[in-house]
């Protein structure tokens, strides 16, 4: 995710010139706010926010704590991070479902938002989670809108409740309260409503939301907002508030290249918060929000928080604790280790999960030219050797290295590169598995292996280091523990997956493995707050 | 319109061109309006060293003459280029961008309109096949507007074909003009927009493009920027439609798109009607950002 890419990089060069400062004077600090403003402005932050924000930041940056602290240029990144997460809304929110069923979700937003494309992404990911979503097709106005809800209903497969055909036809008001009376007799735990897309300044069209409002009382009313709006989302969201008064926000298109200010304006004027982004046009493309960790993303530390999720849902963790046993014992084989390539790229595009690695910003140039078919590739070589080769690679000789290279369609050179890597790879896993530490720096362990078998191992290493995730387990609560070394084995997966991956996964793995020790600092401090 | 916007940025300036004289507070109010009206840091420091020597140069102490000056300042930016559609080619194809929900297919339904009151025919092109229901939106203004529509055969068929077929159709049949949907696609997609480079590629085998049409939210911020630049890379932008203009969003953005890009605005959406579409014309959108 490229979400504030941009934003990340301007403050990351200005953070670049305060790192190097042991003593920070007045001037450093009015520079560098400077910097910070425009920056802002530039990422589309509403102005007024942008003023409170950086009067924060100069109050605080000047105070006592930054004189005090070892590293001043540190404390300051410390303080944006801190003062972005108050912004963008404190602690994420979960949607609130209702005690008696069904739970009334209603949409709202400007037209082009992405309502009713979210609307499906909404139905979809409750679905997953055992509901039984209905979709309301109360966007009368569009032509064909109600069309394209149906369509959108089919693919994320939940029913649809559409008796109006739209264009312009038809009672918004009655189609959303005999949606709800629909769903009660069909027993949906969740109703959708799909409202019309409206500006914030017909007063005749925020009347009807308004009025759909009351008819249904809904649980929840998401204002859905385009990430790549400028100044005008003030007005807007203002606008939105006034009218039908929502009780979250739906941050779309965070795919693009937008800078993403809109989040920070609308979470910090309507003190409402930001529930969940919306990142692509698949109806999978959808996560909860998490302020914290875009706070992380704009000033790139990364969201290692994400990225263990993701590799959560896609590692069986029974696979992960086999392979990392037969780590210890020397027995990893080819085959493993092209299970385990099967297995992060069930994790989705790698070049998503780089993104979320701290420094991420830095290597962004790699990550464009990272080519996903390398895996392919190295699968395809092992995939052209005989079971036996896969167990015992000392087996292969010149002559059996050419087959290989001719079954798989490469070159005898890759073949060979592939099993100098798998044998540094299983060399040094087995270290790391009995609880050592690699001895290539930036050279994780295997994808997968890092979850499940190792953390108990790693953790134990940790905790004879420092107090550290004590302190640690306070703010991440129910993580706790768990919850950094694993960061450290997702991020080293990723990184690792470089010496499956051939010679142009190389750059960015060197990068994305071996961040500067100022950095691993702020990131153990961001983690540990 | 500036009556029913809560914000506006003549709204913002009128307090401050009532004051007596030119003072600090005057040039801070003014770069505060400048950015919330979407100019961006660099446009809006550009237009304020600007003013400052004009203002310094005729020793003017008078807000109204900045107002005019503002006014005029913002006027010469726009008509640095000509806004003017070129239409001549038999048939004149015009290939509608631009990134997701930015009201292309409505833009479309409105030049149809538009074209089509002054006697022109007009066949629009459906080769937005990936969206759900965007087929059959079209369809619907394509009614409204009086003009002929060809459709994909299947879901999800090449656009380019789509394109293809309906530049074809409008051969075959002497049709005038030529307008083709294209798919919302997010800059940062390569691939997707590999796919316009197709489109177009395909559709100039049967002749030149008389139009690219970029269309630009004007809610949009600083981003549009980067979409502007993004698109004429790849579709080779002729010109740039700015809808939904009829919120509170003033769009100052498209400033700074039509300077660092050197493409002009065309055509400016004001409302969901099928006659709010115009021509643009910099007077007149440098009268209503000031008043």
């Amino acid at each position: 995710m490229a979400t504030f890419g941009n934003l990340s990089d301007r403050l990351a060069e200005t953070f670049k010139n305060l790192r190097t400062k042991g003593k920070l004077s007045a001037a450093d600090v009015d520079g560098t706010v400077r910097e910070i403003r425009r920056a802002l402005l530039d990422a589309d932050v509403a102005l007024e926010v942008v003023k409170e924000f950086t009067g924060k930041v100069r109050e605080r940056a000047l105070g006592d704590e930054v004189s005090k602290a070892l590293n001043p240029a540190q404390q300051v990144v410390q303080i944006v991070n801190d003062e972005l997460v108050t912004i963008l809304g404190g602690q994420q929110r979960r949607l609130e479902f209702a005690k008696k069923p069904p739970t009334i979700i209603m949409l709202a937003g400007l037209q082009g938002a992405g309502k009713t494309t979210l609307a499906g992404k909404l139905a979809k990911w409750l679905a997953k989670d055992g509901h039984t979503p209905l979709l309301v097709a109360a966007d009368l106005q569009r032509p064909n809108a109600v069309t394209q809800l149906e369509v959108v209903a089919k693919q994320a497969g939940v029913s649809v409740y559409a008796p109006e055909p739209g264009n312009g036809v038809g009672d918004p008001v009655k189609v959303a309260r005999d949606g709800v009376k629909y769903a009660l007799q069909k027993v949906h735990d969740v109703v959708i409503v799909d409202t019309a897309g409206r500006l914030g300044v017909d007063a005749e069209l925020m009347k009807q939301a308004a009025n759909i409002r009351k008819a249904i009382d809904p649980d929840e009313v998401l204002f859905v907002i385009d990430a790549m709006i400028g100044q005008d989302a003030v007005a807007t969201a203002k606008a939105f508030q006034d009218g039908v008064d929502f009780t979250g926000v739906v941050l779309t298109k965070l795919d693009g290249d937008a800078r993403g200010g809109a989040a920070l304006s609308v979470a910090s004027l309507t003190g409402r918060p930001i529930m969940f982004a919306s990142t692509g046009e698949g109806l999978d493309d959808f996560e909860p929000f998490h302020p914290d960790r875009m706070a992380g993303r704009i000033l790139d530390l990364g969201d290692i928080l994400t990225l263990i999720e993701q590799a959560q849902g896609a590692f069986d963790e029974d696979e992960a604790r086999k392979v990392a046993e037969k780590f210890a014992t020397d027995t990893f084989t080819l085959d493993d280790f092209l299970g385990q390539m099967q297995q992060l790229r069930n994790m989705g595009s790698i070049k998503k999960m780089m993104s979320m690695l701290p420094g991420a910003g830095a290597m962004k140039q790699q990550l464009e030219n990272f080519d996903e078919r390398e895996i392919v590739r190295t699968e395809a070589i092992i995939q052209s050797m005989t079971k036996l080769e896969r167990t015992t690679p000392k087996l292969l000789n010149g002559s059996r290295r050419l087959r290989i290279a001719k079954g798989s369609g490469s070159t005898v050179t890759e073949v060979n590169q592939l099993v100098q890597r798998f044998e540094q790879a299983a060399k040094m896993m087995k270290t790391v598995a009995k609880g050592g530490m690699p001895n290539i720096p930036g050279m994780g362990p295997i994808p997968g292996a890092g979850y499940g078998g190792k953390p108990k191992q790693v953790a134990k290493k940790k905790g004879s280091k420092s107090g550290n995730p004590a302190k640690r387990a306070a703010e991440n609560a129910a993580l706790a523990s768990g919850v950094k070394p694993a960061g450290e084995n997702a991020k080293a997966d990723v990184g690792g997956s470089g010496f499956g991956l051939g010679s142009s996964a190389q750059p960015g793995k060197g990068k994305a493995g071996g961040p500067t020790d100022e950095e691993m600092a702020a990131l153990q401090k961001m983690l540990g707050r | 319109m500036a009556e029913r916007t809560p914000w506006s940025l003549s709204g913002a300036l009128r307090g401050m061109f009532t004051k007596k004289t030119i003072d600090a507070d005057t040039w801070d109010d003014l770069e505060d309006a400048l950015l919330q009206a979407d100019f961006g840091p660099t446009v809006t420091d550009a237009v304020i060293t600007d003013l400052r020597a004009k203002v310094a140069k005729y020793n003017t102490t008078d807000p109204t003459d900045l107002q005019r000056m503002l006014r005029e300042g913002i006027e010469e930016r726009l008509s640095i280029l000509d806004s003017t559609l070129t239409l001549s080619e038999r048939p004149a194809v015009v290939l509608v961008v631009g990134v997701n929900g930015v009201g292309k297919t409505t833009t479309i339904g409105k030049f149809a309109k538009f074209l089509h009151t002054y006697g022109r025919s007009v066949v629009i092109g459906a080769a937005d096949t990936f969206r759900a229901g965007a087929v059959e939106q079209l369809a619907t203004w394509a009614e409204r507007a009086g003009a002929q529509i060809v459709k994909p055969q299947m879901t999800g068929q090449d656009p380019a074909s789509v394109a293809f077929q309906t530049v074809e159709k409008a051969k075959n049949e002497g049709i005038e003009i030529v307008l083709i949907d294209t798919a919302g696609r997010l800059q940062t997609k390569g691939g997707l927009m590999d796919e316009l480079t197709k489109i177009r590629r395909v559709v100039e085998k049967q002749g030149p493009i008389a139009e690219v049409l970029l269309v630009l939210d004007a809610t949009t911020g600083q981003n549009g920027l980067a979409q502007a630049e993004a698109f004429i890379e790849h579709a080779g932008v002729t010109g740039l439609v700015l809808t939904k203009l009829d919120g509170s969003a003033r769009g100052g953005f498209v400033l700074a798109v039509q300077e660092k890009t050197g493409i002009p605005i065309k055509l400016v959406g004001q409302g969901e009607g099928i006659n709010d579409l115009t021509g643009f014309t910099p007077h007149v959108f440098a009268q209503k950002l000031v008043g």
